[in-house]
């Protein structure tokens, strides 16, 4: 073939791979204008504040929003702590080559790919029969009072769920520290934990933070491993205790729109919870995506 | 075990020091005394094992993975690898100034206040006391006394090297190991340093590597010649530059190699 | 501080200050550890008390009955040999319909999602200019931040209408309609990991070719991409497990009947929506409880191969490229 051909071939070719990822983004575009049109217009104060009635059809969403919030605050209160400090054992404490870090991280890779329906029978199979039973014998519950779904358990189970993106975050903040800042402080006479918490931490802190995000925004959004662990449809309090059922925004969505007699007539009240939930769930992602991508670029370009 | 040092105004001594990474031999038996408040100078072509000496004196090779050691060294005649040693009081001792400045991304105040709160000073007016009198004598008051709150990474080269020394000095160690700690400067930020290690020399045991002759010869009073690992001669810094016993120093001194 | 010769002729011994520090960063090291145990112990939990629940189908003798082996994959005597109806008076459960199911929505996933993650990564590693390339990279990742229930919704209410009028299909919910929008779910999968597969080939790689006289689009696809393909495979494997195991959307838009058909507009029922839709309803311990959880037991399986199998070209690909074993 003639070099021009060829290249008018590969030009072809290439504006293909174009338009696959600018049809990628046009989907992302489609989804979110058309969530965003169409929610705009039933969301209103009344809609955020108030509890649904009339079968769902009039009043708001409050209680979804209140359970999805104490949801992940609880989850975002379990996950922290463990996936940065595990990762903290990865990066900072494990020995090279040591073989208990690795078994470490083939789990934390195979937990990320468990399917999150999986992480909702587990919920169940252990937080709920497992401890929860355990706990209401030792405790001498006559009834059920810790082994039945409730936002405890659904919190730990996204807990488990989410511990990878925390410690795989937490692990590329701390790779951020430089090594210099570490040496630094122990020639100075501190200790490894005094330089953890002193240097390594603090300097991670924004891409520990990132982490958080994105684990509340993972969390918050996902659906399957709630809907036997704590999800209900509809509850007329909100939860106050660890073993209180709760109102999800994903539940909510997915009950309104496979289980309402009639899906045009609701999809007001439902576009409006769906922008709710992608705006707790998409605006957080996208912060945590902008911040990353600023410290990347600025870690890349200090070297 | 506790060895009477055979030099009595050695501060620190090596015996017979092996140093290994992996299987790779860094320092090859070594015997070297660093003599009370005196500056000794290590030169010698790069990779010939200084950095690595100079590590091995506050155990700083402890924190890279592989590296074994054999012989012994002195720090006022107690073994310093002895288990009755600890390796935060040793640093805190013999403390460490690296070639390349590394500030903690705090204020300049933090910055030097550091060794002394992770010792566990909290003292608000005895911190803030030190910390001046650290900073003076590291030459850097004047310059920085009005912005103590601003972050040290808004120092230029010179200054943050300056305050690196300072937060060495902020523990009040009794040796100062330091690493070649001008190499990355521009020559007036070198003369500020060099000034202030003729002035730290009273009160300190320094220990300094640097690849530059004439910076050897301005500041200390032994040096000590390395090649390949091994020591080849040491003595006073005068006899080392006119008057070596050894071929290949002469031949380093004079830039015949190097 | 300052301490004479005198002082130190005595062996050292360790004050109580230094040995109280020991014992605290012993102890913090050993908490740290501990909690480094949580992944594993977390990942051996799951299946654990999944596959615990899941045994009663073995040792139960009502539940052996009524769901063996046999009545699960072999076909069953009556006009229906593959039937999934564990509620009906004579519990049907094949997990064939099940199986077909999830490979037949799973396919029309990745038969979309495979070039669309592919094509784009390429462009954005090779061809897109820097500035674009920063813009395209997080955007495309975006979408991976997107519920599975709201890419479900949006299947439902802007997608449905849209496939059935295209494709002249019977029902609005389908396996067309789950796989479409299952693509939405994994095109990010295969994109971020073929990406970084495309970056980590070296820089020579491309100067040797286009000093050859290759064009830019030889050069990526005939040089970048075979040495990035084990990278690549891996991208698609992950992307595979992610769809066997993705439920909400295909809950929500596959209509979820139990047939046996490779019919792409007829409605289909996978194991994960499987375990959603009936679990909520089914009497804890009962055969039906015990089998949902087989169903999980599978699940898990299948993404661990997969898991482990792209994994480990992950890291081929980068040994290969970089040398090193990181
Ligand atoms: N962390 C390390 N791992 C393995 N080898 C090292 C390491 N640091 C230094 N070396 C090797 O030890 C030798 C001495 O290095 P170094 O002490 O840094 O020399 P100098 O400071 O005199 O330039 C060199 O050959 C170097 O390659
Ligand atoms: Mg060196």
């Amino acid at each position: 073939m003639k070099y021009t051909t060829r290249r008018a071939v590969g030009l072809g070719l290439t504006g293909l791979t174009a338009l696959a990822a600018f049809f990628i983004v046009g989907m992302l575009a489609l989804i979110l204008l058309d969530v965003a049109r169409n929610g705009a217009r039933h969301l209103s104060w009344a809609f955020l504040t108030q509890p649904p009635s009339d079968g769902m059809m009039a009043g708001g969403i409050f209680p979804a929003i209140f359970g999805t919030a104490a949801l992940t605050l609880l989850m975002t209160l379990a996950v922290m702590p463990v996936g940065v400090l595990t990762a903290v054992y990865l990066h900072e404490y494990a020995p090279p080559e040591s073989r208990f870090a690795r078994w470490v991280r083939v789990a934390v890779v195979n937990l990320a790919g468990v399917p999150s329906i999986v992480f909702g029978l587990f919920g169940l199979g252990f937080f709920i029969l497992f401890v929860g039973g355990n706990l209401d014998r030792l405790l001498g519950y006559e009834e059920m009072h810790w082994a039945q779904p409730s936002i405890l358990w659904a919190s730990l189970t996204l807990a488990v769920l989410t511990l990878p993106v925390v410690i795989v975050s937490t692990e590329e903040a701390l790779r951020a520290v430089p090594l210099e800042q570490r040496t630094a402080s122990l020639a100075l006479g501190a200790t490894q934990s005094q330089t953890l918490a002193r240097v390594v931490l603090p300097g991670a802190l924004p891409g520990i933070l990132t982490g958080a995000v994105l684990a509340i925004s993972r969390g918050a959004g996902e659906v399957a491993p709630i809907l036997f662990t704590g999800a209900a449809y509809f509850l007329p309090d909100l939860p106050t205790q660890l073993n209180s059922q709760f109102m999800h925004l994903g539940y909510h969505t997915y009950v309104m729109a496979t289980q309402s007699p009639n899906v045009t007539e609701a999809s007001g009240p439902l576009y409006a919870t769906v922008l709710v939930l992608l705006a707790l769930t998409f605006a957080l992602n996208l912060v945590a995506v902008i911040i990353r991508t600023r410290t990347r670029r600025k870690a890349a370009s200090a070297h | 075990m506790s060895l009477q040092p055979q030099n009595p105004r050695a501060k620190m001594e090596a015996r017979e020091l092996i140093l290994r990474y992996g299987a790779k031999t860094a320092i090859h038996k070594v015997s070297l005394a660093i003599l009370d408040r005196r500056v000794t100078a290590l030169i010698g072509p790069s990779g010939c094992g200084k950095s690595t000496f100079l590590r091995s004196l506050n155990r700083m090779n402890d924190l890279i993975s592989g590296t074994t050691h054999a012989g012994t060294i002195l720090l006022d005649g107690m073994d310093i690898h002895d288990r009755g040693v600890d390796v935060v009081d040793l640093r805190r001792r013999v403390g460490m100034v690296f070639q390349k400045s590394n500030p903690f991304p705090k204020s300049i105040f933090e910055n030097v206040a550091y060794g002394l709160r992770v010792g566990g000073m909290k003292d608000k007016a005895e911190l803030a006391s030190r910390v001046e009198k650290s900073l003076r004598g590291a030459a850097l008051w004047d310059e920085v006394k009005d912005r103590l709150d601003e972050s040290a990474l808004g120092l230029s080269g010179g200054q943050q090297q300056r305050l690196c020394i300072a937060r060495a000095m902020a523990v009040e160690p009794e040796v100062l190991l330091m690493d070649e700690p001008a190499s990355a400067l521009d020559p007036i930020a070198t003369a500020k340093i060099e000034e202030l290690i003729h002035e730290l020399k009273a009160t300190y045991t320094i220990a300094i590597v640097t690849h530059n002759m004439q910076q050897a010869a301005r500041v200390s009073d032994r040096t000590a010649f390395f090649y390949m690992g091994e020591l080849v001669e040491c003595g006073p810094t005068e006899q080392i530059f006119t008057n070596p016993r050894e071929k290949r120093t002469e031949d380093y001194v004079t830039g015949k190699f190097g | 501080m300052e301490q004479g010769l005198t002082h130190s002729v005595a062996a050292p011994r360790l004050s109580a200050a230094a040995r109280r520090r020991q014992l605290r960063e012993k102890a913090v090291a050993g908490f740290i550890t501990l909690m480094a145990f949580t992944g594993i112990a977390a990942l051996v939990l799951i299946i654990v008390f999944v596959a615990k629940e899941a045994l009663t189908l073995f040792t139960d003798a009502d539940a052996r009955h009524e769901a063996s082996l046999s009545k699960m994959f072999l076909p069953q005597e009556g006009r229906y040999p593959f039937r999934w109806q564990p509620v009906s008076d004579t519990p049907k459960v094949s997990m064939i319909p099940l199986f077909v199911g999830t490979l037949k929505i799973t396919l029309v996933s990745m038969l979309v999602a495979v070039p669309m993650g592919i094509f784009s990564a390429l462009f954005v590693a090779e061809f897109a200019p820097r500035r674009l390339r920063e813009l395209l990279k997080p955007v495309i990742e975006l979408l991976a931040g997107i519920p599975s229930v709201v890419l479900g919704f949006f299947a439902l209410m802007v997608l449905s209408p849209m496939v059935k009028s295209l494709f002249h299909l019977d029902r609005p919910l389908n396996g067309t309609l789950a796989g479409l929008a299952l693509a939405l779910a994994i095109v990010p999968v295969i994109f971020t990991v073929s990406e970084d597969a495309l970056t980590a080939v070296p820089r020579s790689y491309r100067e040797a070719s286009l000093a050859l006289g290759a064009t830019l689009w030889e050069t990526a696809w005939k040089v970048v991409l075979p040495a990035a393909a084990p990278g690549i495979l891996a991208a698609c494997v992950l992307g595979f497990g992610r769809a066997i195991g993705e439920t909400m959307i295909v809950l929500m838009a596959s209509g979820n009947a139990d047939l046996v058909s490779w019919n792409l507009g007829d409605s289909a029922r996978s194991l994960s929506a499987t375990i959603a839709a009936e679990m909520g309803e089914v009497v804890v311990g009962s055969p039906h409880y015990s089998l949902l959880f087989f169903i999980g037991v599978e699940l898990f399986i299948f993404t661990f191969v997969l898991n482990m199998v792209a994994s480990t070209w992950t890291k081929k690909v980068l040994q290969r490229l970089t040398g090193s074993a990181s």
